[in-house]
């Protein structure tokens, strides 16, 4: 049976003082189920993530339990960043064969307001290698760093390009009026800023929020009772190449390339026919070298090419069209979702402000861990 | 602050049944590595078959301690309170020259020294608790 999304939400997100991890799992689900015409009691397939602010061994059991539902089919998935691109595919995989017919896929976390920055920093530092690499004190945003500099060295990236991707993302930002960081960013102000982990400065890397988002993915057929905004699953792919950072095979090249390759063949598309990108953006240096390693770019080509307008909204590649993880929010895996939301809500013509004309097409990717855990997906308008 | 504030304490390596050899070389100022007998892979860190054929048993051998800076950062924002007092350091990963990979602090000069391609020489510094820790200084020839 042939799978499509048939509802997309989001919650409100930053730092919603007094949110609970769960409440917004449910706040999100909620409000998915109601963009795809479900009742509760029709779902009979969920897949969670995982929440650093309120961590347990079994998410999806304790939202089930919290949402006061009985699903026949319930697992947690955890592969950081690419983990809402995995439950798509999970759950597509699911329909397709005949083991669900409404799929609900649903991450939140409220880390801004559970663990505030430095704990939900600290936390996050904590995959790093227990042995050769928490020792040398090795935070996120320095493994990224690592990257950055080498694609430095061997592609000629520069700091200009990189700052240019945050403060393009900051103006798409300004156009959603949900998103956490909506005051003006200008490369001078994107240059200047403090050092975090050199070559990276503060607006080089992502938000920490509080947030959470929702899908439904339902079999065509079931769907087609409820809704009539459903949006195409043309096709994904996955590939994981390590997980720490000294273990990287590249420092340039990553498991996106095969991924997409991957998601690509399945769509019978290239990256030209992509109308609209959300692309994974922990770090400016991460959504960079992932669109060389996908092929939107030759080699070497991508920072010139965001340095020219390339990923604004009337650019050759719109990306990350709600701001991304650097200026619309991340709050855990629902980060990676919220690109998805967003590329459902451009396939519908429903951006607004944002809106990239004629959008029909959508490439969505999220990377796990240090580019470890990649997934791809290529969504299209129904 | 007092030293012994458990915040201010920097993680020790959780040494493993796979990497508690290693572990007791460095202690004894040797760095090790495997090499596979069956088919010449190199690998870091230890386990008990190779990842290239899956052969059981690789065998240890001990690092001449050189190598190459392949990326660099200076951390300016500490992930933890325990590394705080230490911004900027340069976090590195070094390939050595038998042909594996080390992520390390460099040390013995100011982080500006660093960059890729720099060819360092490993040092080893006592941990807290026992045992030491593999870092790198620049190598002076």
């Amino acid at each position: 049976m042939t799978p499509v999304i048939s509802g997309a939400a989001d919650t409100a997100v930053g730092r919603l003082d007094g949110s609970g991890c769960m409440a917004l799992h449910a706040e999100a689900a909620s409000a998915a189920l109601a963009d795809a015409g479900l009742r509760a009691d029709e779902v009979d397939g969920v897949l969670c993530a995982y929440s650093l602010a309120e961590p347990h061994l079994m998410l999806s059991s304790v939202f089930n339990e919290y949402f006061g539902i009985a699903p026949s089919y319930s697992a947690a998935v955890q592969a950081g960043g690419a983990t809402a691109c995995a439950l798509v595919m999970q759950a597509a995989a699911l329909v397709r064969a005949g083991i669900c017919r409404n799929v609900l896929a649903v991450c939140a976390d409220n880390r801004l307001t559970g663990l505030g920055r430095s704990g939900a920093v600290a936390a996050l530092a904590e995959v790093g290698h227990p042995q050769f690499e928490r020792p040398y004190g090795m935070s996120i945003p320095a493994a990224y760093a690592l990257v950055a500099r080498r694609c430095m060295h061997e592609r000629g990236v520069t700091a200009e390009h990189l700052a240019a991707i945050s403060v393009t993302q900051r103006g798409h930002a300004r156009r959603h009026p949900k998103a956490q960081a909506r005051d003006p960013l200008t490369m001078e102000q994107a240059l200047s800023a403090r050092m975090i982990a050199d070559p990276l400065r503060l607006f080089d890397c992502c938000l920490v929020s509080d947030g959470g988002a929702a899908l439904v993915i339902s079999a065509a057929d079931a769907a087609a009772d409820h809704t009539d905004r459903t949006v195409s699953i043309l096709g994904y792919g996955q590939m994981n190449t390590h997980e720490h950072a000294f273990a990287m095979p590249s420092l340039t090249d990553f498991g996106c390339r095969q991924s997409a390759a991957q998601a690509f063949a399945m769509a019978g598309l290239t990256p030209a026919d992509i109308d609209v990108a959300e692309i994974y953006d922990s770090f400016t240096i991460t959504l960079l070298a992932e669109l060389e390693s996908i092929g939107f770019f030759p080699k070497g080509e991508a920072g010139p090419a965001i340095l020219d307008g390339a990923l604004e909204l009337d650019g050759v590649l719109p990306c990350n069209t709600h701001g991304g993880l650097l200026s619309y929010g991340h709050s855990g895996a629902a980060g990676g979702m919220f690109h998805i939301v967003e590329a459902v809500r451009q396939l519908r013509g429903e951006a607004e402000a944002r809106q990239v004309a004629g959008a029909e097409t959508a490439f969505v990717h999220g990377d796990g861990g240090i580019l470890s855990a990649h997934c791809s997906l290529i969504l299209g308008r129904a | 602050m007092s030293t012994t504030d458990p915040s201010l304490m920097k993680p020790a390596p959780l040494v493993t049944a796979d990497t508690r050899a290693f572990w007791d070389a460095c202690a004894e100022g040797a760095l090790t590595f495997q090499r596979c007998a069956a088919c010449g892979h190199v690998q870091f860190p230890p386990r008990p078959f190779c990842t290239e054929c899956r052969a059981a048993g690789p065998g240890t051998e001990r690092s001449a301690g050189l190598g190459t800076i392949h990326s660099f950062t200076i951390v300016h924002r500490a992930p933890t309170a325990a590394f705080k007092a230490d911004t900027p350091y340069v976090l590195a990963l070094v390939d050595f020259d038998e042909g594996f990979r080390l992520m390390v602090n460099l040390r013995g000069g100011p982080p500006s020294d660093a960059r890729i391609g720099l060819r360092v020489r490993v040092l080893f510094e006592p941990l807290a608790g026992g045992g030491a820790l593999p870092q790198v200084r620049p190598l002076v020839e």
